[in-house]
């Protein structure tokens, strides 16, 4: 072993460049040959049982106007599929396909039906292929989708301003206050930020799983999801431990941009949803949201409370936590697909994971014995009080 | 959901008042929302499809509910609008005894078919169409049917008529395997509009995949001389018969994604065929349709008229209409009946006729007559 690391250091064995490159010729060159044997030959003509080939298709979006009915589908068919009647409610229609002929796997297409629609009821499109197979989508509830002409981003940045940035705001007013507290004080608002950050953890990834199944299966909705929670935590963890571990403002950025992401998650799903029909927006729903999403502010001011931060630093907190919800709702309500909000809400829980890791380091720094870090009666308190409150507000705004 | 969201929206006005500034601000997006939504709903009320030019008059009046396309009847092997009075009459020769027999031959095929524009379905045949050749005799003759199956499975022909139980084309008597060939050979009787079909199992997928057909057995005159002129003019071939406008019409429809219901409706297999190409009909002839309903699923379906009444005699077996002057027919699976009226009094133009189940209509079961005046 020794002896062996001994030579390899004294004459390290350098191969010409021409020689490393054609080992990565070599292996190319086989993978060429196999794709042409088996293209050419078909040896594997045996496996062909007389199926007709796997048809997929993913309705991705649906748009509801003075036109008439349009959907965005992608197919994931083994092979191009083509589209070749429409039903809408059990009848055909006439239908225009952009582009037209057939769609290749993982493309799109947009459907366009002149069809009278009815507001506030439901619609059951059916699309049929040139096999027979028949595609389903249901709409729940009809009603006219927001378009770039007709909607105001104004009035979506003020929906936004209240259900993410109002809240966080009005969280962090809460700053002076919380500095009158003790330590037990302290041990009780760093257990509810791990107790609503663990909350929101779960329920991001909840919802991005669920959200993940309905995306087109050539997405890997599931295995996409749990890689890109994967990515987003060590990539942050990474990022916050440059400069050693990260307290006090360096932790509240990070708690505001966990919460910031899993806001911009939050914001395409509830877009998506008015934008579809699938919500209707009272005036209750916006405040469940609200109420729901002060915690988060609560959450960020904690670790700076033996610090004073310039005014400045708090709203720049806030926007940084709320401001994803406005941009989410722009974005979600106008090109909408299941993946990208599957994809932000996994970043989203990557980066909470990775903020309930720096607090807990924190606490149990604080403690002269790190074993009762979240054992503490006050610890476990917050915890409770942190989760039990968001999932109580939850409960306004779950439909 | 929709429960949820009308709750919500249900309080949005005490809670208005409740939460003050804050929920007025927000109270303002719903407003501005719900009234946008109005004004979009009222706009689309006339959507129309944006075609450049007038669609033909016969499409106008489905405006854009129809399928779009073509089907290649070409590659089909028939065309929807000559299967209509495209009678397979058979070989005729005289027996030892002076009776006519008649023979017929039929091969079962599996052939993909396209059943709407675009729509393919693989259906199992006789003779490579569906539905099946129209086969029509005269009561009292000899019928020989040879039957060949060239198909994938084993099939039969099963007659509705009266025979002997070795020729019932049920399992044991002329259900034949893939390769077979079977004779079957009967009188042809009783008179009247019935049909034949496939009768191997499972009976369900035998028949909705294509296996079905019209056997029309003409009354003898001679045989009937209190209705002897009635005989005549039902009887193919006399002066009498050539005087009307005969069709065939097979009400069948298709399982195309195999969930046991129906995706395409349609006479004589192709959606919308008569709509996109209208039956053109004589006003000064009388019209008889041979009308018989296969479709599988779907307890029963009907015949509707538009603008004009007919006399209906079901299953044919009589010379004088079980029904008369009626505008809708119902039938369930196996049933038929002739169809008889005309449109001497009325002004030329396209009159519709479909199920009256609206859902059949709107799935392809729909066409139409265009009356014309005497072309001289």
């Amino acid at each position: 072993m020794t002896e062996l690391a001994h030579s390899s250091s004294a004459e390290p064995p350098r191969n010409p460049r021409w020689l490393n490159l054609l080992w990565f010729a070599v292996p190319l060159a086989v993978l060429g040959l196999a794709i042409a044997w088996l293209v050419s030959s078909d040896p594997l003509s045996g496996f062909r049982n007389g199926a007709p080939p796997v048809e997929n298709l993913t309705f991705e979006r649906t748009i509801l106007g003075p036109e008439g009915i349009q959907i965005l589908v992608r197919a994931g068919g083994s092979e191009p599929m083509t589209i070749a009647q429409v039903q809408v409610d059990d009848a055909y229609w006439q239908f225009k396909q952009e582009p037209a002929g057939a769609i290749a796997r993982g493309d799109t297409a947009w459907i366009s039906l002149a069809y009278p629609w009815v507001l506030g009821e439901a619609h059951a499109i059916r699309i049929i292929t040139n096999t027979g197979m028949t595609f389903d989508h249901a709409i729940d509830v009809a009603v006219p989708t927001p378009t770039r002409a007709t909607m105001s981003l104004t009035s979506q940045a003020i929906l936004g301003a209240f259900v993410g940035i109002l809240p966080v705001a009005i969280g962090l007013m809460f700053y002076s206050a919380l500095r009158g507290g003790g330590r037990t004080g302290m041990d009780f608002l760093l257990s509810l930020t791990v107790g609503l950050l663990a909350f929101l953890l779960v329920d991001a990834l909840a919802e991005a799983l669920e959200l993940s199944a309905q995306a087109a299966a050539l997405f890997q909705g599931q295995t996409m999801v749990v890689l890109a929670a994967v990515a987003s935590f060590l990539l942050l963890m990474a990022a916050g431990r440059r400069s050693g571990t990260p307290t006090g403002l360096a932790l509240a950025t990070f708690i505001a941009l966990g919460i910031g992401l899993h806001n911009l998650g939050e914001g395409l799903a509830i877009g998506a949803a008015f934008a579809s029909g699938a919500a209707g927006l009272g005036t209750f729903l916006v405040l469940g949201f609200t109420l729901h999403n002060i915690t988060e502010g609560i959450g960020i001011a904690a670790p700076i409370l033996k610090q004073r931060p310039p005014l400045w630093t708090f709203a720049a907190l806030a926007l940084l936590a709320g401001g994803p919800a406005v941009v989410g709702l722009w974005i979600g309500s106008l090109a909408y697909a299941p993946q990208w909000s599957a994809l932000a809400l996994a970043v989203g829980a990557g980066a909470i994971l990775q903020v309930i890791v720096e607090v807990v380091v924190m606490q149990r720094r604080r403690q002269v014995d790190g074993t009762r870090t979240l054992l503490a009666p006050a610890a476990m308190a917050g915890l409770v009080a942190g989760v039990g409150f968001m999932y109580v507000t939850a409960m306004l705004v779950k439909i | 959901m929709r429960e949820s969201k009308f709750w919500l929206e249900q309080r949005l006005d005490r809670r208005l008042l409740l939460a003050g500034g804050l929920a007025a601000a927000g109270g303002t997006i719903v407003a501005a929302n719900g009234a946008r939504g109005q004004s979009n709903h009222t706009g689309h009320g006339g959507a129309a499809p944006a075609t450049a030019q007038e669609p033909p008059t016969h499409l106008a009046a489905h405006g854009a509910m129809i399928t779009v396309g073509e089907v290649d009847d070409a590659r089909n092997g028939f065309d929807p609008a000559k299967l209509l009075s495209d009678w397979d009459t058979g070989t005729v020769s005289q027996q030892p005894d002076g009776r006519t027999l008649r023979t017929f031959e039929i091969t079962a095929e599996d052939k993909e078919i396209e059943i709407a524009p675009g729509i393919f379905f693989p259906a199992w045949t006789y003779n490579g169409r569906v539905p099946g050749p129209s086969l029509r005799a005269t009561e009292g003759e000899r019928l020989r049917i040879v039957f060949t199956n060239n198909g994938s499975h084993s099939h039969s022909m099963h007659f509705h008529g009266i025979h002997a139980a070795r020729m019932d084309g049920v399992p044991g008597a002329g259900l034949i395997a893939p390769g077979e060939k079977f004779v079957y050979e009967f009188d042809a009787k009783p008179f009247g509009c019935h049909l034949y079909h496939c009768h191997a199992l499972p009976l369900k997928r035998h028949i909705h995949k294509g296996m079905y057909g019209a056997f029309v057995i003409d009354p003898d005159p001679t045989l009937r001389p209190e209705h002897e002129a009635v005989a005549r003019s039902r009887l193919l071939g006399t002066a009498e018969n050539a005087g009307w406008q005969e069709f065939v019409m097979i009400m069948n429809a298709f399982d195309t994604n195999f969930d046991n219901e129906n995706e395409v409706y349609a006479v004589n297999t192709v959606a919308h065929a008569y709509t996109k190409k209208p039956i053109r009909i004589l006003k000064d002839k009388p019209v008889r349709i041979y009308l018989v309903n296969v479709v599988e699923f779907d307890p029963i379906n009907s015949f509707h008229l538009h603008a004009n009444f007919f006399d209906y005699y079901n299953q044919g077996t009589t010379l004088k209409p079980t029904l008369k002057t009626v505008d809708l027919i119902t039938q369930c699976q196996a049933e038929r009946g002739i169809l008889e009226f005309h449109f001497r009094d009325h002004e030329p133009g396209l009159y519709m006729f479909h199920a009256h189940q609206s859902e059949f209509t709107e799935l392809g079961w729909v066409g139409m007559f265009d009356v014309v005046e005497a072309v001289s």
